[in-house]
């Protein structure tokens, strides 16, 4: 395989452009409750900021970014706050994702609702994008990367 | 063989052309699937949810509160098919980590072992 070599240039671009798809992969995620968007679309703005920085630095600088054994378990962790949120829900008396009984006062049942859907898209968001970064790190695995 | 792959997507292309014709135009009233009853008379659960989703959920977006309220064992199902993908790519594709020396010959059962 050929020899990787930065481009300074597009490293420089890459560096200036990244965090602010980083940002508007933030606003997709927690404006979804005004706008179209949401969690899926959101960690997939996330994970084209990292994995610019990936594509354009190459493999061993961005891991200053984003570790590597990072992607599976923030994914996990992802899916465990959907299932933690259904969960509280449900210990706290009502049923499995209705987000209406969760424990948190100071709420309407209406604002409540609106509280576990935003945690729900936060889950999302995450899990997304850790693993779409994962599955990048696991299509390099075993090339000889820069 | 290749006329016949031809004859065979031309006329497949023109089956989809000819009952794409029989759609109802975009955002037609009348048409079976925009209206508010169902066929039978029974209000459907469409429009439930386009009066009640703001008063339910006090989110602005309906396709939010859809897709996480109303529809949350969906989106978990969802959310857990991209988790299943990324842990099945990181177990094909990561590099297989063996203290065997490569120059000895493989024997038939020795993965198992492993």
């Amino acid at each position: 395989m050929r020899k990787h070599k930065y481009n300074p240039i597009i490293l420089m671009v890459s560096r200036v452009v990244s965090p602010f798809i980083m940002i508007f992969g933030l606003y997709v995620i927690f404006h979804g409750h005004y706008s179209p968007g949401g969690g899926f679309q959101g960690g997939t703005l996330l994970a084209a900021a990292l994995l610019l920085i990936r594509l354009a630095a190459g493999f061993d600088i961005a891991q200053i970014q984003f570790k590597r054994i990072l992607g599976t378990p923030l994914g996990s962790i992802g899916v465990l706050i959907y299932f933690g949120t259904g969960f509280l829900a449900m210990i706290s008396g009502g049923e499995f994702l209705n987000y209406g009984f969760l424990p948190f006062a100071g709420f309407t049942e209406a604002g409540l609702r609106a509280l576990g859907i935003l945690m729900v898209e936060i889950g999302v968001g995450l899990a997304v994008m850790a693993i779409l970064v994962a599955i990048y790190d696991d299509l390099l695995e075993g090339y000889p990367h820069d | 063989m290749k006329i016949v792959n031809w004859l065979l997507l031309i006329s497949f292309g023109a089956l989809l052309i000819y009952a794409s014709l029989g759609l109802p135009n975009r955002g037609d009233g009348d048409a079976v699937m925009h209206r508010e009853k169902s066929p039978a008379g029974s209000w459907g659960a469409s429009s439930y949810y386009i009066r009640n989703a703001y008063r339910d959920a006090e989110t602005l977006n309906m396709v939010t509160v859809i897709l996480a309220d109303y529809r949350g064992y969906d989106t978990l199902g969802e959310e857990t098919v991209i988790l299943t993908a990324g842990l099945i790519c990181y177990l094909v594709l990561r590099k297989r980590r063996t203290n065997r020396d490569d120059k000895k010959p493989l024997k038939a059962g020795a993965d198992a072992q492993t």
